[in-house]
């Protein structure tokens, strides 16, 4: 017999209209932390502003990983700075997101070869979306916004995997 | 309200407990929209004031922002930070909520609408947002958290002190209309501009100067915003606040402009009054109430986005040293004013349309000048480049 209590086990079609919802509200206002290390940080401003426009998206800046929902890791992490990128991502409230941005963000980059630069910020933090460039432009770095706000929409959030 | 629900037959005890709890309703329902509406507002503004596009991609010119906003939220983790009290951490929002939602109750939207028209309201206005530098103040203490305590510090000290002048300059308007009841402030103007509050003597024109930079600081609005001045304090006492609780600052925070816009076209702006043949409309007075409150508001949303932040002392100086005079000048040459033209209603109005006329100029003149300027920016920001322009 199909009850209420039967639908939420299975995937229900209130269930997916929910999370259809929330998926879309959440895509649609991730808040970015206003945090920057290296020379991507000011494509980061650019991106920001008049020309290419993160707001658009509904992305606005935060000053505090408490209500960001968006890590934008710009630029080189040394290994002093990777235990503050942790404390930082331990900071923000779930569901949380990390856009790693430019080369020396994924793998080291252009610094690889030096005694103190951490190999790629994966090593550290969970990335959802990998930028690749030195440093990308702002358009490149609203379609990897896109690209996150994609695998947003795809998350089962109340549903059961 | 009640008497349609005692039309339905019901007990005339129960009916009016009913109608007072679907009032709330009603006014909770009015709190969010016009919270979340606002935000949408300010950040499609402040996008046009910088050359950007501001948020356009959630329903028809993003209008919808707000509701994305807001579920993001409301489903994002609860988090109370390790060494924080817990009780006054959980409460502080509220206290804020209470703060703005409370003065709902006593606005006219129009001539007779009015949810209960206080023969205090003004003073019950004026006591009741006190509310919110209690809240704000556990909010930053309970965080154990610096920035968050300097933040509550901070706007404690300011809205305690922008209250006195605020209070004084209110004295004014009250002095001329003889009520504090806000349906009798609003009836005491006329629907013509020189029967306004704003325009009756050149103390009034003070005493709206000295209450609408008041209000300001007490809403902390840019360029008083030193509770949350993100360049040096993060993001003040709400630093540590995150989903829900944040979003319950977040509205209170909008919700208190449009409040601070309304009070300003009831006390000052003739509120919704209308000329004498359609006064029985509420619905036009309705609307002429919400587009007075839309241009004070708009007012307020172009002064924080042309203006820098005030330092701590220049803010403290501007409130003690010169609001907090002005405002005994304003009021004892109100009542001087009055005395000497006690029986010369003719004075009174010549006065008044003099006013008008020295506005109307200056507008003019503002007007002028802008369009000067706009005309002299041969190029636009977002036009383009050259290279591009080729294609």
């Amino acid at each position: 017999m199909k009850t209420l209590h039967n639908s939420f086990e299975s995937d229900g079609f209130v269930l997916t209209s929910i999370d259809h919802l929330i998926n879309l509200a959440r895509a649609n206002s991730l808040w970015y932390l206003l945090f920057s290390t290296a020379c991507c940080g000011i494509e980061l401003m650019q991106t920001g502003g008049p020309r290419a426009d993160l707001e658009r998206f509904g992305s606005a800046p935060r000053a505090v990983p408490r209500q960001a929902d968006l890590m934008l890791v710009a630029g080189t992490i040394t290994l002093k700075m990777a235990s503050r990128v942790k404390v930082l991502y331990d900071q923000m409230a779930e569901p949380r997101y990390v856009i790693s941005m430019g080369s020396c963000a994924n793998s080291g980059g252009l610094f690889q070869a030096s005694y103190s630069v951490l190999h790629g910020v994966d090593r550290v933090i969970p990335v959802d979306v990998y930028l690749p460039g030195c440093p990308p432009r702002p358009e490149a770095l609203l379609s990897a916004l896109i690209e996150l706000q994609n695998k947003v929409k795809k998350e089962k959030y109340l549903r059961k995997k | 309200m009640e008497s349609i629900l005692l039309g339905l037959g019901l007990e005339e005890a129960t009916a009016q407990i009913l109608g007072a709890i679907l009032k709330a309703l009603i006014v909770l329902l009015f709190f969010v929209t016009v919270g979340g509406v606002l935000t949408w507002v300010e950040r499609r503004l402040s996008g046009f004031m910088q050359s950007r596009l501001g948020p356009n991609r959630v329903g028809p010119q993003g209008f919808l922002q707000w509701i994305a906003d807001g579920v993001k939220l409301v489903f994002k983790e609860d988090l109370v930070p390790d060494g924080a009290d817990r009780v006054l951490f959980r409460l502080a929002p509220y206290f804020c909520l209470i703060g703005v939602f409370c003065t709902l109750v006593v606005l006219p939207w129009g001539s007779g609408i009015i949810i209960a028209d206080l023969n205090v309201g003004l003073f019950y206005f004026i006591s009741i947002t006190s509310l919110v530098v209690i809240g704000v103040l556990m909010a930053g203490w309970s965080s154990n958290n610096k920035w968050s305590l300097l933040g509550g510090m901070r706007a404690a000290a300011q809205i305690v002190s922008y209250e006195i002048p605020v209070g004084l300059g209110l004295l004014v308007p009250i002095l001329i209309s003889g009520t504090l009841s806000m349906q009798g402030i609003m009836a005491s103007q006329g629907w013509l501009p020189w029967d306004w509050m704003l325009f009756k003597s050149p103390f009034t024109v003070l005493s709206f100067f000295i209450f609408f930079v008041g209000s300001l600081a007490e809403a902390n609005r840019i360029p008083f915003d030193l509770p949350e001045a993100e360049s040096e304090l993060v993001s003040g006492y709400c630093t540590e606040y995150t989903g829900f609780r944040y979003a319950v600052f977040f509205l209170s925070e909008w919700a208190n402009l449009f409040v601070v816009g309304a009070l300003t076209t009831v006390v000052y702006l003739g509120g919704g009054n209308l000329p004498g043949m359609i006064s029985g409309l509420w619905v036009v007075s309705l609307l002429v109430f919400f587009l007075k409150t839309g241009l004070v508001v708009f007012l307020i949303i172009w002064i924080r986005w042309t203006l820098p932040r005030f330092r701590i002392d220049q803010l403290m100086k501007l409130s003690w040293k010169y609001l907090l005079p002005a405002a005994f000048l304003a009021f004892f040459g109100q009542a001087l004013w009055m005395l000497l033209t006690w029986k010369l209603p003719l004075v009174q109005l010549a006065m008044a349309v003099l006013i008008f006329l020295t506005f109307l100029v200056l507008l003019y003149l503002f007007i002028k000048r802008v369009s000067v300027n706009i005309k002299e920016q041969k190029t636009s920001v977002n036009s383009p480049l050259p290279a591009e322009a080729g294609k």
